[in-house]
């Protein structure tokens, strides 16, 4: 398969994520510029961290409104996996192809810290092969990561399963020290409502290799590639999608995946 | 002889009546004021090096991996696997006391611009950080504008800081010090050059366009600060732009991946100024620059203003005229200004024009060639009194009080809650973060070659003794590369000072550069480039404002391969705790000396040159043998401060046997290192000590939840006990 990397200017993670995607996990990766109008070939879509246009307005306002945007909204209504991790996460919600929103960390201070991560919701390609309840080890790097919505909103996505993940100690407890940001109810990353879209504010690609410290990341980008293997390629991308997840997480569990 | 008029020039450019008339002279003609404003940047203590040049043919230049040393944008070393490595050290200590946020945040931007100039990726940050004590307002003030600028550009920026120090000082107060290296990587083969060269080549101005701030800025940082002064020195600093940087380095390294670059360098201090003139000097050509095709940010501004601006992330190129549409294009790409100014001409002259009419005529290398001065050098009176220190006149203590205190202390206490607000990680090669010995990288794309960074300086030692204080800067930079299991390969320094023209100040800085340059020779580490910085005393305080002496080493160290390291913390098990080497010891000028008396007395350990090199290579060949499970340097606080954090990082106990003398625990001195070691490997570890002449001494054993210090006469009543739990809540004092 083939994964598109998002370079907008001030991307900064992009690099990363090529090289997790290529030399770590084997896979075909192709550079997307932000003033790309389409996303030919590309099965799988990763918006990386950085500080897009300097994002001296709000975070990823600006980069929500690059030309390439058209071309990602129309592949996410298609069904594409598309991941947006840190900033690409803030530009996710800014073009509101994902809820809320990322507002300044509860201490004012930008963080660059381990933490550890519930898996939610195994009903997305970036976490269909995992166990629900799974703990993962990735970092945060941000300034702007405290995940805010309408109370009511939150308990939409809640009730929805569209929580991904959420911030938890390494056991998996959800306790107030776990949360690094201020994120509601300890958000860490949510989905869409197809759940083929997935945003997180830890950085998968950052724990990908033990000599990083954590290889926890990693799966997530095998479980999407596992996902787009056995999904059927001729069948309604969004149906599909639904039917799968449940077939792999069951197999994954079985095969004692973690 | 000159006449008044011209002198008002003069002294309105900054220059002195003497450089004012060497100028004369050598030019044959006075200088036009626009000429003069020129000189008086460039022959600034900032760009010139006047007072600092002579001292530092001192240093050691030379390895066989040195591919560039001093003198270039950035030194290069070669470090194997086709790769080579860019490492530059630079301060930016008056911009960040007028305006800490920006002063800061350029100095992160202006060394990353080094680096990138010599083709190389960026790829990781240190920042050595003095400032006032932490309880006083305005030395907070400052402290939490510049960690907050730092983090600003360089987390933007996307290149991680990765290690430094932070230390306070009453005589930091008015003039912090911020020193920021920046480390790059770049294919042995394709290290570009400054030189201009082949007349006919058009130069490219590429990046930001041209505004009015920062005018001056180099002659600014070569004066005294006046607090009175500081709004209107404001008009001096420059405002970063960490995304327009980001731009730069993607843009600069796509068309020096093309081949067509010439050569290139940064414009930052004193702007267009002292990139064409470097440029043109180094290359022995001329140049001819058209002030009208400069990119401008505001129409309406003067020659001089054009000239000297030191406007952010602008860089001078010269390529051959049928690439510049090429090269060109790649900066349009990437959203930012590239348009041909110039040409490089064959006689050597650098030729400014303005409105169609010649502006400016000078030699680049009058410009760019500064007079080197042989200033008054005087021991400063008393020195060798303050060396007197009687032990035996100083009332002990409770050692596990001043421990605690020692680990308070914010030389020695986590920087954790400073670090966490830079990203240390992007880039995926940050394998040991910023809060152990030294950080460690990999080189991703030449497996498993690992690089170590370290910077290091005890401006408490330096003002003891400048000399024995220098020395034992740069060799407490190789022991916590040793710590890591590293090889020392380069040195970039930053040399900080008050004003170089009273007599003691300059003997003081000639001793430093002694003390560095006797130390890396005896290291076989070369010195491949740096920065000095004068004038850091605040004005009116008759010399007692001025900033202790303090020398500042980067240092890069190499790993062949980077999983046969080392860290800092025991681990829980049966490991014997030694002391590998075992040099003397003192208390003077000790931070136990300052901490617990409050004073600056005696003098530091002897450097110990040789035994001290052997103690370092006994311990980096332990680390790399895998026989130690952990290493760590002493150094603040001597042996019970290095125990108490190998603790503390550990996360567990130990029990050792100390004397009960408060030189045993609190002594300092260079080449010591705490490690732990599997009691089956205990007598390897003495064979390779014994094979070096180092002592590998037996202190005891790790285990349990407290740190248990013991007398060697087994007396009862000398038995200290303190949790780690207790010593890790002090250690974390600064955390809050």
């Amino acid at each position: 398969m083939t994964w598109g990397v998002v370079i907008f200017p001030g991307s900064n993670c992009d690099r990363d994520c090529v090289h997790v995607v290529e030399a770590v996990l084997g896979q075909r990766v192709v550079e997307i510029w932000h003033e790309d109008r389409t996303l030919d070939g590309v099965d799988a879509l990763i918006l990386p961290g950085g500080f897009t246009y300097g994002d001296y307005l709000r975070s990823g306002a600006i980069a929500a409104t690059a030309p390439v945007m058209g071309a990602i909204r129309e592949f996410a209504d298609r069904g594409g996996p598309v991941l947006g991790i840190c900033n690409g996460f803030q530009i996710l919600t800014e073009a509101h192809l994902l809820p809320g929103t990322l507002v300044r960390n509860a201490g004012l201070r930008f963080r660059c810290v381990r933490t550890w991560v519930r898996v939610e919701s195994t009903a997305t390609p970036f976490t269909a092969m995992l166990p629900a309840g799974a703990v993962l080890q990735m970092p945060i790097a941000h300034g702007d990561g405290g995940y805010l919505a309408r109370p009511d909103e939150i308990a939409a996505l809640e009730a929805a399963g569209r929580v991904v993940f959420r911030y938890s100690d390494p056991d998996g407890r959800v306790t107030p020290t776990a949360n690094p940001n201020g994120s509601m109810a300890a958000i860490a990353g949510v989905a869409n409502a197809a759940g083929n879209v997935v945003g997180l504010m830890p950085h998968p690609e950052r724990a990908s290799e033990a000599l990083m410290g954590s290889v926890d990341g990693l799966r997530l980008f095998e479980s999407a590639v596992a996902f787009l293997a056995n999904r059927v390629p001729t069948a309604p991308i969004a149906a599909a999608a639904s039917a799968s997840v449940a077939s792999v997480s069951v197999a994954s569990v079985a095969g004692g995946a973690r | 002889m000159t006449s008044t008029g011209a002198l008002d020039v003069a002294a309105r450019a900054g220059l002195t009546a003497l450089d004012y008339r060497e100028i004369c002279q050598r030019l044959g003609r006075d200088p036009n004021p626009v000429e003069a404003r020129m000189f008086g940047v460039m022959w600034s203590e900032h760009c010139g090096y006047k007072h600092s040049k002579k001292v530092l043919r001192r240093l050691p230049a030379a390895s066989p991996r040195v591919l560039t040393g001093p003198g270039e944008n950035a030194g290069v070393v070669a470090i194997g696997g086709g790769w080579a490595l860019a490492f530059k050290m630079e301060s930016h200590n008056h911009p960040s006391a007028v305006d800490p946020y920006n002063g800061a945040a350029t100095g992160i931007g202006g060394i990353i611009r080094d680096v990138l100039a010599m083709g190389a990726r960026p790829v990781a940050l240190l920042n050595s950080l003095r400032f006032g004590p932490l309880d006083d307002a305005k030395a907070r003030r400052i402290f939490g504008g510049v960690v907050a600028g730092i983090a600003g550009y360089g987390n933007a920026i996307g290149v991680p800081t990765v290690g430094g120090e932070v230390r306070t000082d009453p005589c930091y107060r008015d003039n912090p010090l911020v020193n920021v290296a920046c480390l790059g990587l770049v294919r042995a083969d394709r290290v570009a050059k400054s030189a201009a060269a082949g007349p006919g080549n058009v130069v490219l101005d590429v990046g930001a366009r041209t505004g009015r701030d920062g005018i001056g800025g180099a002659s600014f940082a070569s004066t005294e600060l006046d607090e009175g002064r500081e709004p209107a020195d404001r008009a001096s600093i420059q405002m970063g732009d960490p995304f327009t940087g980001k731009l730069l380095i993607e843009a600069t390294l796509e068309a020096l991946a093309t081949g067509a670059v010439v050569a290139l360098q940064d414009m930052g201090a004193a702007g267009l100024t002292c990139a064409a003139s470097e440029m043109a000097a180094r290359g022995a050509v001329g140049m001819a620059i058209d002030l009208d095709r400069v990119p401008l940010r505001e129409a309406g501004m003067r020659p001089d203003e054009i000239l000297l601006s030191e406007s952010q992330e602008r860089m001078l190129l010269v390529v051959p005229p049928d690439q510049a549409a090429t090269v060109a294009s790649i900066y349009h790409r990437w959203g930012l200004a590239a348009e041909v100014i110039g040409t490089v001409t064959s006689t050597p002259v650098l030729r400014v024009a303005f409105g169609g009419r010649t502006v400016v005529e000078l030699p680049p290398d009058l410009l760019a060639g500064a007079p080197g001065y042989d200033p008054e050098a005087e021991k400063p009176e008393g020195l060798a009194d303050r060396w007197r220190l009687d032990v035996t006149d100083i009332p002990g203590t409770e050692p596990v009080a001043a421990l605690l205190r020692l680990l308070r202390h914010p030389d020695v206490a986590s920087k954790r809650a400073v670090f966490e607000q830079y990203d240390h990680m992007v880039g995926l090669s940050t394998v040991t973060p910023p809060g152990a010995d030294a950080a460690v990288l990999r080189v991703i794309d030449a497996p498993p070659l690992g690089l170590a960074l370290t910077s290091d300086g005890n401006g408490r030692w330096c003002e003891a003794d400048p000399r024995r204080g220098a020395a034992l800067a740069v060799l407490e930079a190789a022991a916590n590369l040793a710590c890591v299991g590293a090889e020392p390969v380069a040195v970039t320094d930053c040399l900080n000072f008050g004003n170089p023209e009273r007599p003691e100040i300059f003997w003081t800085f000639r001793e430093v550069v002694t003390g560095i340059a006797d130390t890396c020779a005896a290291l076989g580490v070369p010195v491949i480039g740096g920065n000095v910085s004068f004038y850091n005393e605040a004005e009116g305080g008759g010399g007692d404002r001025a900033i202790f002496p303090t020398p500042v080493i980067g240092m890069v160290g190499l790993l062949d391969d980077l999983t046969r390291t080392a860290q800092p913390g025991f681990t829980p098990g049966g490991d014997r705790v030694v002391l590998i080497g075992a040099s003397e010891v003192t208390l003077g000028a000790s931070l136990w000396l300052q901490v617990v008396h409050g004073t600056v007395r005696g003098r530091p350990a002897d450097p110990a040159l040789e035994r001290s090199a052997r103690a370092m290579q006994c311990a980096r060949e332990a680390v790399r043998a895998g026989l130690i499970t952990s290493a760590h340097d002493c150094s603040d606080g001597g042996l019970a401060v290095a125990l108490a954090e190998a603790c503390i990082h550990g996360g567990c106990g130990a029990t050792v046997t100390l004397p009960a003398e408060t030189e045993a625990w609190f002594g300092e001195g260079p080449g010591r290192f705490v490690a732990s070691v599997a009691p089956e490997r205990l007598a390897e570890l003495k064979t390779l000590g014994r094979s070096h002449d180092v002592p590998v001494v037996l202190l005891g054993n790790v285990g349990g939840e407290a740190l248990r210090v013991g007398s060697p006469d087994g007396r009862a009543d000398q038995v200290y006990d303190v949790a780690v739990s207790v010593l890790t809540e002090a250690w974390r004092s600064l955390e809050v």
